[in-house]
This record gives C-alpha cells, sequence and structure tokens, in this order.
C-alpha cells in the first residue's frame, strides 16, 4: 500500500499553494511536514486526503489514480490542532463512532474501543464527556476514534500544538509506538524541528509551497540538500558565514582558512555560502584544526543544562549552543571555534555543495 | 518600578474554603526583586494563572495581600496599578499606524509630544521596527503584532510591572528565537520587573533570572535555572524541567549509597534519618547516566535509540522501569552496552517527594 | 477551494431553482413585459417600446417622491445606527439582565408591519391616540392628519421605534466577539471609555455595522405598510414615498405600463445603491479596521 503523488500543484487564482510535488508514502510509515506557518502543510495534507483536487498532477493508490475520488470514499482518518470531538457523545460513544457508521459488530466495537482507550490512558475516562476532559486527554480522544477507524492513511496537523509542553513531550513518544503497529500510512505536520526529530520517520522540509527536500529524517538533517531545507530544519538556526575558495583553500576571512578537502577539492574557485549548526560552536578550543572567530555577545540564555550565546559575528547573528551554565558578559568579544568538519558548503544558489565531513560518517 | 510582595496570599474560586484542596491557590509569601525577570512555570490547571490575575487585578485573593513596594494594591483595579501586559494573543489597535499604537499609553497620560516621539522610537529601534512605524497595525503578521504589544508594555517608563500570560503561544519557532532574544535584550535595556507565565520549559528557563515552578495550586521551588536543573527539590520539578525530565527511581538509602533491587549505586553524600519517609526515591538525569559495556554498572536493556541531531535519547528498560539516558550526537549504541553508570555527584535523594540534603561524606 | 467533485449535488440545487425561477424571475419578467407594452383592456396589448420608461423618468411625480424617499432613508439612518450602537453599548455583558434586554429589545421586531402603524396611527390620534391627547393638554398643536412636518415627524419616530432594535442586537452581538483581553489592555493603556470606543469597540463592530446599514437602507427604501397605514402618504403628497406612489399608479389608477416601467427603475435604484453601499463599507473595511 502507498501513496504517490506525482507532479501534484495547487493554485488558487493567479497564487500558487504548492508547486509540484513528487513524493511516495510506503505502507507503515511516519511521515512529518515540517515547515513554517503558512508554508503549506496544511494544503499538502488536504490533497492527501482527497479534500481538495489538485490542480494539476495525479494521486495514486498503490498504482491506482484516486485523484477525483472523494474523502469519503477514501480510508483516511484526520486529526487537527483543535480538539474536534462529539460534545454530545461520552469519550466511548466518541472513540466508537467511525466503526458504528461502518456498521461492525457490538463485541468487535467494544473490544476495540477499550484497547485503543487502553493505549491513549483513557481507560477510566470512558463514560465522560468530552468538555469535562482536559486538553491532553480530549486530544489523546481524537488520536483513539482514528486509531480504531483503520483507516489506510492517517494525517495530523499540528495535533500537539495546543497542548502544554510535558504533555506533548509524553504523547510525542507515544504516537509513534502506537500507530507504528497499525500499517497504515502517517503523515504529521509539525512547525517544529525538534519534534520532527524526535518522531523520526522520514521527513518532507516544506518552504513557501515547495517540499524541498525529502527523505529519512535523520538524513535531512544532516544532509540538507539547500540552505533553504538546513534553515528550516534547524531550531536554533543555522550560522551563516559567506567564504572563498581559491585554489586548495576554503578561505572565511580574518585570516581563517582550511584546507578544501574531499568533494570541495573539485569545485571551481569562487563564493560560497558555510553554514555550521549552534551545537558545533565551541567556547573553547578542541584539539587538531580549528576555525577561529572573534564575535560580541549578544545575549545569553541558560536553559538549566545548556546555554544559547547569541553573538554578532560582524552583520550575522549566530547561536553556539553549549552544555552547562555560560555566563558571558553581554557586549564583551569573545573566541568561539568551530572544527571544519562541521561546516557545510553551500553556492550561490542554496544549493549545497559539500555536507559537513562528519554528517557522511554518521 | 517596584519590588513586588505576596504576603499570607492564597486563593480559592469557592467562598468559604475549607480543606486545602479548594484553594486554587495555596498560601505563599514571596518578596520578587525590583527589575527582575521571573517566570511562572507549570502545566495547566497549576494555578500560576490565578496568581497572575490576582497580581494584575483581575481577582481580588480570598487572604493576603499584594505590596508594589510599600504599596497594598491588593484591591485596586487594574488601570490603578501601574503595570502593563501582554496577553497570550496579540492585542493591537487594527485602526492605528504603529507609531501610534506605541504612542498610546503615553499620549493617554499626557505625556508631551517630543518625549513621546524619543521614547517611540528608542522602543521601535530595540523591536526592529523603525521602517513599519507608518503602517496600519492590521496588516501585520502574528509576530509583528505581538512586538507591538511588547512595546505598548514597555514604552512607559514608570510601570510597577510588565506582566507576560505566554506571550509566544501563537508565534512560530524560528520566530520565537528573535521575540525571545529581544526580549531579553529589553529587559537588560530598561530593567522593568518582568513576570512571565508559562507552561513551556525552554521560554521560562531562557527568558527568567528566578524560575518560580507551580505545581497543584503552591510554589514547589523557586530558583534559577541551573538551581531547578541540578537541584531540584520536588520529584516534580525534575519531571517538568528537562526534556526528557529525571529518572526517578524507588531506592533504599544505607548512608552514601543507594540500592535498587539489590544493585549498590555510590553517593557522593551521605545520608541518614529516611526511616520514616513513606517514598524515598532518587534522582538523576538523563545527561547523568552513562551508557557502557564495562562491567561496574547497572543492569539495563536498551529499548529505542531516538536521534534527535545534536544528540540521542536512549529509553531503556531498567528493573522494569524506564529510564532515559542522553548519549552525544556521534555516539554508536550497540547491544552490548547493556549497562548503566550514574554520576554520583549529580543523584538527589527524595524523602515524599521532597529533596533531601545530604552531609558531605 | 472545492470540497467536493460530484456533479450530482447539482440535481440537490434543482428544487431551489424551480422555487426562484417561479417566485422571481418569472414575476419579473411579466412586470418587464408590461412594461415595453401598452393595454386598452381585454388582454389585447400593443408594443409600447421604452415610451412609458420615458414619461416614468421625466415624471415630476416620480422626481418627488425619490427625493422624499431619500430624505427620508438618510434621516432614517441617521438616527438609527448611532441609536443602535448607542443602545448596544448600555445591555449589559452578561447575566439575568443581558437576557431580559435582549428580550425586551426584540418585542418590537415581532410585531407585524400593519399593527405597528395601526399602532401609532390611533398612538398619535388628537382625539383618542395617548400621544395625540398628551400634547393637546400640553398645548402643542400636533396633527399628523393636517400638518406635514407632523406626519414626517410620526413615520420616522414610528421607524426609529419599529428597528432600532435591529440595529443595537446586530452591534451588541459584535460587541461580545470582542475578547476581554482588549479591554484589559486598553485600561492598562490609560484609554477613557470614548477611546476604547473609538478604537476598539467600533474596528470591531465595522462587520456588522455594515450589514445593519445595507439592511436598514434596503428596509427603509422599500418601506410602504406603516407609513401607508399612519398618512396614506398625506396630507397631500408630502408623506408619499416611492412604493407608496408606484402602488397608487399601479392599482389607483391602473396604470399598468407606467407601473412597470417605475417598478424596474425602482428596482435598479436599489441594487446600485447598495452596490454603492457594499462597496464603500468593505474598502473602509480593507482599510480601517475588522
Amino acid at each position: 500500500m502507498t501513496l504517490t503523488l506525482e507532479n501534484v500543484t495547487k493554485t488558487s487564482g493567479r497564487e500558487t499553494h504548492i508547486h509540484p510535488v513528487s513524493m511516495t508514502l510506503e505502507r507503515g510509515s511516519l511521515n512529518v511536514l515540517l515547515g513554517p506557518t503558512l508554508s503549506g502543510k496544511t494544503t499538502l495534507m488536504r490533497l492527501m486526503a482527497g479534500l481538495d483536487k489538485p490542480s494539476s498532477g495525479r494521486v495514486l493508490w498503490d498504482g491506482k489514480d484516486v485523484t477525483g475520488v472523494r474523502v469519503q470514499d477514501r480510508n483516511v482518518a484526520m486529526v487537527y490542532q483543535q480538539f474536534i470531538n462529539y460534545p454530545a457523545l461520552s469519550v466511548y460513544d466518541n472513540i466508537a463512532s467511525p466503526m458504528r457508521l461502518k456498521k461492525v459488530d457490538a463485541a468487535t466495537i467494544d473490544r476495540k474501543v477499550k484497547e485503543a482507550a487502553g493505549l491513549m490512558k483513557l481507560g477510566h475516562l470512558l463514560d465522560r464527556k468530552p468538555l469535562e476532559l482536559s486538553g491532553g486527554q480530549q486530544q489523546r480522544t481524537a488520536l483513539a476514534r482514528a486509531l480504531v477507524k483503520g483507516a489506510d492513511l492517517v494525517l495530523m496537523d499540528e495535533p500537539l500544538a495546543n497542548l502544554d509542553y510535558k504533555l506533548r513531550e509524553e504523547l510525542r513518544v507515544e504516537i509513534p509506538k502506537i500507530f507504528e503497529e497499525s500499517g497504515a500510512i502517517f503523515v504529521y505536520a509539525t512547525t517544529e524541528p525538534h519534534e520532527a526529530l524526535l518522531l523520526g520517520g522520514n521527513t518532507a522540509t516544506l518552504w513557501e509551497g515547495r517540499v524541498t527536500q525529502f527523505g529519512p529524517t535523520p538524513v535531512v538533517y544532516r544532509q540538507p540538500g539547500t540552505m533553504t531545507t538546513a534553515r528550516v530544519f534547524s531550531d536554533p538556526p543555522m550560522n551563516f558565514i559567506a567564504v572563498a575558495k581559491a585554489g586548495n583553500r576554503l578561505l572565511f576571512g580574518e585570516g581563517q582558512s582550511t584546507a578544501a578537502a574531499g568533494s570541495l577539492a573539485a569545485l571551481p574557485d569562487g563564493r560560497y555560502t558555510a553554514g555550521f549548526r549552534p551545537n558545533h560552536v565551541r567556547l573553547n578550543r578542541p584539539e587538531g584544526e580549528t576555525l577561529n572567530f572573534r564575535v560580541r555577545v549578544a545575549v545569553t540564555e541558560i536553559t538549566g543544562s545548556e546555554t544559547f550565546v547569541h553573538a554578532d559575528h560582524g552583520e550575522d547573528r549566530w547561536v553556539a549552543l553549549r552544555h552547562g551554565v555560560r555566563d558571558l558578559e553581554i557586549g564583551s568579544a569573545i573566541d568561539v571555534f568551530v572544527e571544519p568538519q562541521h561546516v557545510y558548503v553551500f553556492g550561490t544558489d542554496g544549493a549545497l555543495v559539500a555536507a559537513a565531513a562528519y554528517a557522511a560518517a554518521a | 518600578m517596584a519590588k513586588i510582595t505576596l504576603s499570607n496570599l492564597a486563593h480559592a474560586y469557592r467562598p468559604n474554603p475549607q480543606s486545602r484542596s479548594d484553594f486554587a491557590l495555596k498560601q505563599m509569601d514571596h518578596v520578587w526583586d525590583d527589575g527582575g525577570a521571573y517566570a511562572l512555570l507549570g502545566p495547566s490547571g497549576c494555578g500560576k494563572t490565578t496568581l497572575l490575575n490576582i497580581i494584575s487585578g483581575l481577582l481580588i485573593p480570598s487572604q493576603g495581600k499584594v505590596l508594589f513596594g510599600e504599596v497594598d494594591v491588593t484591591r485596586l483595579p487594574t488601570e490603578q496599578r501601574n503595570i502593563a501586559q501582554v496577553f497570550q494573543f496579540p492585542v493591537v489597535y487594527d485602526t492605528m499606524t504603529v507609531y501610534d499604537n506605541l504612542a498610546f499609553p503615553l499620549r493617554n497620560r499626557g505625556t508631551e509630544a517630543h518625549l513621546v516621539d524619543a521614547r517611540v522610537r528608542d522602543i521601535a529601534r530595540m523591536l526592529g521596527m523603525t521602517d513599519v512605524l507608518g503602517k496600519k497595525a492590521q496588516g501585520l503578521t502574528a509576530d509583528a503584532k505581538q512586538k507591538i504589544s511588547l512595546g505598548r508594555g514597555m514604552v512607559r517608563e514608570d510601570v510597577s510591572a510588565i506582566l507576560f500570560d505566554e506571550p509566544l503561544t501563537v508565534i512560530d519557532p524560528h520566530m520565537k528565537w528573535e521575540l525571545r532574544t529581544q526580549l531579553k535584550a529589553l529587559h537588560r535595556e530598561f530593567g522593568h520587573t518582568m513576570i512571565y507565565v508559562t507552561h513551556d520549559q525552554t521560554e521560562a528557563l531562557t527568558f527568567a533570572d528566578k524560575v518560580v515552578v507551580m505545581y497543584d495550586g503552591e510554589v514547589v521551588q523557586m530558583g534559577t535555572p541551573a538551581d531547578l536543573f541540578e537541584r531540584p527539590a520536588h520529584t516534580f520539578v525534575g519531571y517538568f524541567i528537562g526534556s526528557p525530565g529525571m529518572n526517578v527511581l524507588p531506592a533504599k538509602i544505607d548512608g552514601a549509597s543507594a540500592y535498587i533491587e539489590g544493585c549498590q549505586i555510590p553517593l557522593s553524600r551521605h545520608y541518614s534519618g529516611l526511616e520514616t519517609a513513606k517514598t524515598v526515591e532518587i534522582g538523576c538525569r538523563p545527561e547523568f547516566l552513562t551508557l557502557t559495556d564495562r562491567p561496574d554498572g547497572l543492569p539495563v536493556q536498551v529499548r529505542r535509540v531516538e536521534d534527535v541531531g545534536r544528540l540521542k535519547i536512549v529509553r531503556a528498560d531498567f528493573f522494569g522501569r524506564e529510564v532515559n539516558i542522553i548519549a552525544p550526537e556521534g555516539a554508536s549504541i550497540s547491544d552490548r552496552q547493556n549497562r548503566v553508570v550514574f554520576d554520583p555527584a549529580r543523584i538527589n535523594v527524595y524523602a515524599d517527594s521532597w529533596i533531601v540534603e545530604g552531609k558531605a561524606a | 477551494m472545492e470540497k467536493t467533485f460530484n456533479n450530482k449535488a447539482w440535481f440537490m440545487v434543482l428544487p431551489v431553482v424551480l422555487l426562484v425561477a417561479f417566485s422571481a424571475v418569472v414575476p419579473l419578467m411579466t412586470v418587464v413585459n408590461y412594461s415595453v407594452q401598452d393595454t386598452f383592456g381585454n388582454n389585447q396589448f400593443f408594443w409600447a417600446g421604452l415610451q412609458w420608461f420615458e414619461e416614468v423618468l421625466t415624471s415630476e411625480r416620480l422626481h418627488d417622491a425619490l427625493i422624499r424617499q431619500f430624505i427620508f432613508s438618510a434621516v432614517i439612518l441617521a438616527l438609527e445606527i448611532p441609536l443602535g450602537i448607542a443602545v448596544s453599548l448600555c445591555i449589559p455583558k452578561r447575566g439575568v439582565w443581558s437576557s431580559f434586554c435582549l428580550v425586551l429589545m426584540a418585542l418590537p421586531l415581532l410585531i407585524p408591519w400593519n399593527v405597528v402603524g395601526t399602532i401609532w396611527q390611533i398612538f398619535g390620534r388628537v382625539d383618542i391616540g395617548l400621544l395625540g391627547a398628551t400634547m393637546a393638554a400640553l398645548g402643542i398643536d400636533y396633527n399628523y392628519t393636517q400638518n406635514a412636518a407632523h406626519a414626517w415627524i410620526t413615520i420616522v419616530v414610528m421607524d426609529v421605534w419599529h428597528w432600532t432594535s435591529l440595529v443595537a442586537l446586530l452591534c451588541f452581538a459584535g460587541l461580545q466577539s470582542i475578547p476581554d483581553a482588549y479591554y484589559q489592555a486598553a485600561k492598562i493603556d490609560g484609554a477613557g471609555r470614548w477611546k476604547i470606543f473609538r478604537y476598539i469597540e467600533l474596528p470591531k463592530m465595522n462587520r456588522v455595522l455594515l450589514i445593519a446599514v445595507l439592511l436598514r437602507f434596503m428596509d427603509s427604501f422599500m418601506i410602504y405598510t406603516e407609513p401607508f397605514v399612519v398618512t396614506g402618504g398625506g396630507p397631500g403628497n408630502s408623506t408619499t414615498l416611492l412604493s407608496i406612489d408606484l402602488v397608487k399608479i399601479a392599482l389607483g389608477q391602473f396604470d399598468l405600463g407606467p407601473a412597470a416601467a417605475f417598478s424596474i427603475i425602482y428596482f435598479l435604484i436599489i441594487l446600485l445603491l447598495s452596490w454603492v453601499f457594499y462597496t464603500v463599507m468593505t474598502n473602509y473595511g480593507k482599510g480601517e479596521g475588522r
């Protein structure tokens, strides 16, 4: 069972909501759509579900064209950011409702409802009405309903966005576990890179209606194909600096340079942009070869275990993320260090020309 | 600007509260320093919003007093409290320009035009909004609108406190970074007393000098982010701060050793007098657990490994309980690593959920 | 955004299409038919071209009625909209009194139009009406059957009495949708009552005000029953509004051709003005608050 999008687009009037997308989602896979608000996540989901018809292109189920088939005639479940339940029905009846529509026998319904309620830790709340529940319980009810439906395609549009931080953290762990077993295709939209990483599976990064990259989550994270993908899939944001390649050296300014090794060696001389993640910026000189930059501290943020150091390098604002509590004086000049193995190089068009050496190894 | 004193404060939504559980906010005494940045952190229903409403003047507490400086404001309405507030959803005056929005609180108080102009431009510069000053507020994005709300709070120099009620809820993650650092910078520059209510630990910890963790109507700990991380006063704080939270495991304590299922875990301090406690637990953060294949560790079985980019979260089974272990980005985790080592200096001991101070061994 | 691609749905619309055809399109075409023909009875019709339109458009009588109609609608809007807003601001936001006020406000809207006319017709009579008699007792010479100004005041006050509630209820609904945070923020910013109204309530009421103005404009422009019952268009022609005039031509004089032409012109005027109102107000909404 696969869901395939073939050059699917969505336009309305002169506005393009989705630029041509081609992707294949496999049975039992968890697929994250990652992008900021209005990047096209919801639109793409609606196209997958059949709630909207693509302006061009085809949607295939197991190779069969279902482009014009209504959502009612596909086996699709959807969970939204708002907690959507039937307010007049008890939790039990809410969870049972999709099966009752399909005329499943009462014994099976009872078994499945109890099973799903158990997984979602709702067992003791089955007699309550949704409005008597907390937000987390309401959303778990909606999730349980999607689960028992036995849908082939389950779409979740930022399902945890309205929940408390800690609850979100717990459900984020539970959701992949629960849905992994059902064998459906999962699509999960989120604005948070951290959430995509925690969920694992595959990630498609979206930016202004374009899917910029699609692949296994760690691969997209470590080998972003473009600067845009790197930006979308980075929280805190990736740090960038203009570099030049001359001969066999990569020049960073300030007298800093590194050997243009590996795939960099073959690049023509010219201007490029280098990028590195905040957690690879060090405040102490590491052993071995390192790049050294002088920056001015703008703000430090302490999370207890870690410190974010926001610092200005020329016109650019950089972020360093280090373990422990680092109290740095605001406005002071400090040295930061970056190992060449952590540096990505992008062309002037934004396409990746050389992935960081560590990423290829990881 | 003023320090804020909460004296003998408590609140119950129903009249004549009888038992402790009737109180949405249990009795508390706190003094918050002038010019400090405080965060009220806790899950929904913990009483943080009740406390905020008492400070802002929406609610009159059932008992106790609120003082701004030396002035008792317990019964004063919001507008007489000289505070500013930023709400969960941006509140802007749609028909006004950004400039007029920022100038509004000053003009209403009859500030001279040239002073208004100087202050508004100052704030706009700090917020990076100088180039949109002439625009109508209506057409702006959510984060820009929230910046205006923020600016309107900052524009008056004489406010006693600025209150923030989950101000980043509707803001995209990558914009949260910008707003948070701007808020930090504004606090440094203008030195207002700030109180920030949130359920998001990252926001609370990065914003505040002092974080007030609330749970079930009560302040369970008030401390610096480092305190909360390293020495959580209550197991709830350990669980709530950090992601994943602290591993809390029932244990027997004997002097400077903890025992779990007969396995000894050395502690860095000496504990006594725990016999009377109903439950005794040890807490250790995932950051201070190391997965190893050395024989000196305790037996664990790895269940899952989550690669979250800059680190790996290992979910492991430890005598039938789940423990979380954090491993570095590059770490390779194999089946042979079936032992876990606790960092003795980072283990806290809890009796009936509250931390116990040990003696130096 | 299309939600479904099933063309069967069109069959569902068919009954409505038929209903609209028989109730609106067919009668309208009959009127158009009349407007270009002449008859001398016996169901015999002659082609008259645009003769009736010319006649009606150049007639002094229509011009006068049109001017009266504009004045009437303008006065109605100028009174009812501000008054409705003011009333809506006075209704308590929640609680028993809120419901009580809403029921009270809804009462005039429930009375049939000809009854409203009759009530005021009697109310204003000098001999038996409470208002008329009181005025007379106070020594004020009030008589709407003889004095044109008095007749006008009577029908305007009657309309305000009847329809201000509608505006107030709509505005109240608009006010209810404003989150409390706005009021709290305004208080914190030191805004007074007027500024709260000017910068929060009015911009947030914009949408419902548009609906209120449109409804009241169209209704008042087409008003017939109430003034007809009270004054019958008099004294003289002083309160003969467009619709009253139309009925006089069509039924009083049985001039079907001119009446049909009149109807079409009337219809076009309303359509045009409603469009103008709508465009102006929505554009204003874009520039200002919503």
